[in-house]
């Protein structure tokens, strides 16, 4: 089984309130750094079998015809665990990659004030 | 014998009871339509009520655009002109079949609108506009959370230009429509799009008006006089 993740954004044109009211309200918990937000949709998709490049095109076609409105918004479909750029390289097996992410965002986590 | 006008009930809609009465009342024979059934019952009109087909998930209309029953309307109002109304949800419908261009997103100020709002008929050139005056001002209850009309420039341009706005905001818009548009039509005319909710204004008892009356008697005149 394989996962393919599809990344949704609104178009840079279209305004986002959502976001807006997002990034208004990260202020007022101390996050001061952050500036804007935009919103977006993310979709793992499971995939039956190996992952060709028939079965990307399909995902692709899915992406653009249902999970995304390309009027609004754009799409990017990856491979893998969501990491852009494609496959992941050969003999790096997934689990130990998302348990260093983990433990990274555990630590940063652990070093934050307590607001 | 009277017209036939057809009225799509989506899992999760909710106005499409209001709809056939204000047909009725118009003095057509009001048809249910079911979201899984592709055939439209020899209906000579179609109305895609509001609400919030398949719980707004994804987008709004985004699912209801695959229904069976929208694959059969599509095809009939792109190649025999059959005259659609999308009603708010019904609205968001018609663009998500790209039978309508453009965009439904959610209100600028994040806030639910239900309210009494005044509009004008900017084009009484339309299968469901014909009953007014043009530039004449209707009260109608409005009520959306994702109401706001986007499109690109271009796009705009080209509704303005050919008279495709059919009806703006007047006196404060409601969502922050682009250009306070509340609804607009096809190149033929025949498939009309509406944010607000005319069907809720057809009786003096529980409207604030019976402007709404107009859009239905606009679609059975034209079908009689066919």
């Amino acid at each position: 089984m394989a996962r393919v993740v599809v990344d949704v954004m609104l178009k840079p044109e279209i305004l986002d309130p959502q976001g807006q009211a997002i990034a208004n309200a990260l202020p007022t918990l101390g996050f001061s750094a952050i500036t804007a937000v935009r919103q977006g949709k993310r979709f793992e998709v499971e995939i039956d079998g190996e992952l060709t490049e028939d079965v990307l095109a399909e995902v692709t076609r899915a992406a653009g015809t249902l999970l995304s409105n390309p009027v609004i918004e754009d799409f990017t479909v990856h491979a893998g665990d969501g990491e852009p750029g494609g496959r992941r390289p050969a003999g790096e097996p997934a689990g130990e990659e998302r348990a260093t992410v983990e433990a990274q965002e555990k630590a940063e986590t652990a070093a934050e004030p307590s607001a | 014998m009277t017209a036939r006008i057809g009225v799509v009930t989506f899992p999760g809609s909710l106005d499409d009871r209001d709809a056939v009465r204000a047909v009725t009342l118009a003095g057509a024979e009001a048809v249910s339509l079911w979201h899984a059934e592709p055939d439209l019952r020899g209906v000579d009109a179609v109305i895609l009520p509001g609400g919030f087909s398949y719980g707004d998930y994804l987008r709004c209309g985004a699912i209801a655009r695959f229904a069976p029953v929208m694959g059969s309307i599509v095809k009939a109002a792109t190649d025999d002109g059959l005259p659609v109304l999308g009603i708010c949800n019904g609205f968001q419908i018609l663009c998500e079949s790209h039978l309508l261009p453009g965009a439904l997103t959610r209100n600028q100020h994040l806030h639910f609108r239900n309210r009494d709002q005044a509009l004008r008929i900017e084009s009484n050139d339309t299968a469901w506009t014909s009953a007014y005056e043009k530039d004449q001002e209707i009260l109608v209850p409005v009520k959306n959370g994702e109401g706001c009309y986007v499109a690109d420039e271009r796009t705009l341009d080209e509704l303005d230009s050919t008279g495709r706005v059919i009806a703006r905001y007047v006196g404060g818009n409601p969502n922050g429509s682009l250009r306070d548009i509340a609804g607009i039509t096809n190149a033929a005319g025949n498939v009309v799009g509406l944010m607000p909710h005319p069907e809720h204004a057809v009786e003096e008892l529980t409207g604030p008006s019976v402007d709404g009356l107009g859009f239905f008697t606009s679609v059975l005149q034209k079908l009689v006089t066919k």
